[in-house]
């Protein structure tokens, strides 16, 4: 209960830090709605030039981009922030973390909550939501689960990537852009059917990395579509899975990461 | 010691523009060495560069796949591969994201240590940022350019006009965009805070610059308005348009000329608006 409220703290801290410049803030809360707005309009830019893109009519791009906008945007507005690890490595700050009772990733995330984020993730709901309408999708039960846990693997999965990502500050300080390659090139390989991308490239991603289990797998299975890359129907289902062991990885990496820091300053 | 004061001792009389030059001259070079000393910054988002590179450029590879004559807004493969990875070297150079070192130091108040030097700000902060920006040139540039080619066919400029073309458009959209991201920074000087107005740049910039896409897939209407109405399209898309000879010698040379007047009007503003907050301003801090 007491840790409860330590957390509760840190939050409202946050909150009122967020508002004390309004306007800088409402412009903010504006760019960041907008900025997911945008990745979905390219989608929409670059059917306008070929009305078939590796296979796929807009609406089924549209359902793996919808998956993906949603899935990163909850991943991005709850765990995202972690990128911060960077500063708090480089100054020291990670000190003052590290003394408090409490553990050290919570303790990040909550302290650095991204409320300008908030609206992206109406954002990213109306995506998914548009990709549904624009789709005649045949619903079994199994669907209507999968519709509610590939979103929500595939947040995971992100959140998890977002750790990672932030946890090559412990070893490799000025390493921010670095993880950007993961984080938000993975949301753009997963916006898009895989089908686009060179063989090596995706192989890496989608199978070594496991991002081609975010949205492209899940969203075939939805639209009952046969995967033109040959995995089975059933490899939607799989997200939940894929993102447990991202989930994995990513704690053995942080903790990992949380025992080599050596702190700095004079 | 009654004759003390503050004034610079000119260093040629005879050349009135000679201390202006070595001033500016030597901030360029603070500039350099500034990013010289992020190595690690360098490499690893040399790597996100690459990484985005591969993506951006299959995506765009299978529109004009997809299309009836292989055509993506007017490019062939060829040229949209090289639309792609010179975009991600020159991305750096141009350096649209990631300044808000005035925005910072106008929230602090360390900004008055600014307003007391000899020089400008605007020109100051240029002559840094021209640093930055051949700093880039130097070092971003060439890697995600080798392995763009590496791993596709990539177009080369036929024409003898297009390399003196480029090089004066590159350095406009450093101007230009030097002017954008001064602007944005400046609104701290009324809001104290300048992060909402940074968020919105680096958004509003990334998609009308031509990095997510070649502004060429637009509906006309939307594109020619852009360039004509905004500084945008003259940081990144006028550029690669030059260099990948997208358009005939001469609207090429139209782009470029048009990318020089918003080069101007934008530093032109950043200077009024400079001198306007200095009517106003309140220094931050204690």
């Amino acid at each position: 209960m007491g840790e409860l409220r330590a957390y509760a703290a840190l939050f409202g801290g946050r909150l009122r830090s967020a508002t004390a410049y309004r306007t800088s803030f409402a412009v903010e809360l504006v760019s960041n709605a907008a900025g997911t707005a945008i990745d979905v309009a390219t989608v929409f830019v670059l059917y306008r030039a070929a009305s078939v893109i590796g296979g796929f009519t807009l609406d089924e791009a549209l359902m793996m981009t919808g998956i993906t906008a949603f899935a990163f945007v909850l991943a991005d507005l709850t765990v995202g922030n972690i990128d911060q690890l960077e500063t708090y490595v480089r100054t020291g700050r990670l000190d003052a973390v590290l003394v408090r009772p409490l553990a050290v990733l919570p303790q990040l995330m909550l302290a650095d909550l991204p409320l300008r984020k908030l609206m992206r993730l109406a954002v990213g709901l109306s995506v998914l939501g548009i990709a549904l309408g624009r789709n005649d999708i045949d619903w079994t039960p199994g669907r209507a689960l999968l519709l509610v846990t590939a979103p929500i693997s595939g947040a995971v999965f992100f959140g998890a990537i977002f750790v990672m990502s932030a946890a090559t500050a412990f070893w490799w300080v000025d390493s921010g852009k670095l993880g950007h390659g993961f984080t938000y090139g993975g949301r753009d390989f997963t916006s898009y059917p895989i089908t686009v991308y060179g063989s090596w490239f995706r192989t890496l991603f989608a199978y070594a990395l496991g991002f081609g289990f975010v949205s492209y797998q899940p969203a075939l299975t939805l639209l009952g579509r046969a995967d033109p890359l040959g995995l089975p129907d059933w490899s939607g289902y799989l997200s939940p899975l894929v993102a447990l062991v991202a989930v994995g990885v990513a704690a053995v990496v942080w903790r990992l990461g949380v025992r080599h820091y050596r702190s700095t300053g004079s | 010691m009654d004759a003390l004061d503050a004034s610079v001792p000119a260093i040629s009389p005879s050349r009135p523009f000679r201390a202006s030059v070595v001033t500016f001259r030597a901030l360029v070079g603070s500039g350099f060495r500034r990013y010289a000393t992020y190595r690690q910054a360098t490499v690893a988002g040399t790597f996100t560069n690459i990484v985005f590179g591969f993506l951006r450029c299959y995506v765009l590879l299978a529109v004009a796949a997809g299309t009836a004559g292989a055509m993506a807004g007017g490019y062939d493969a060829r040229q949209l591969a090289t639309f792609v990875w010179v975009g991600q070297g020159l991305l750096n150079v141009v350096g649209i994201w990631g300044w808000a070192d005035l925005s910072e130091r106008i929230r602090t108040g360390d900004i008055v240590a600014d307003l007391v030097r000899p020089v400008s700000p605007v020109t100051a902060y240029l002559a840094a940022d021209l640093g930055r920006g051949a700093h880039a040139l130097l070092t971003r540039v060439a890697p995600p350019v080798l392995v763009g080619a590496l791993f596709f066919p990539m177009a080369t400029p036929s024409r003898w006009q297009t390399v003196p073309l480029f090089a004066a458009s590159v350095l406009l959209a450093v101007v230009g965009s030097f002017g954008c991201r001064y602007l944005v920074n400046a609104t701290a000087y009324w809001l104290a805070d300048a992060r909402g107005p940074l968020a919105f740049w680096t958004l509003g910039s990334g998609v009308l610059a031509g990095l997510y896409f070649p502004l060429r897939l637009l509906p006309d209407w939307l594109a020619v308005t852009l360039w004509v109405a905004t500084p945008l399209p003259g940081l990144l898309q006028t550029p690669l348009d030059v260099l990948i000879e997208r358009d005939p010698p001469a609207l090429q040379a139209g782009l470029v000329a048009l990318q020089a007047v918003w080069a101007v009007i934008m530093l032109a503003l950043a200077g009024w608006v400079q001198r306007r907050a200095e009517r106003k301003l309140v220094v931050q801090g204690g």
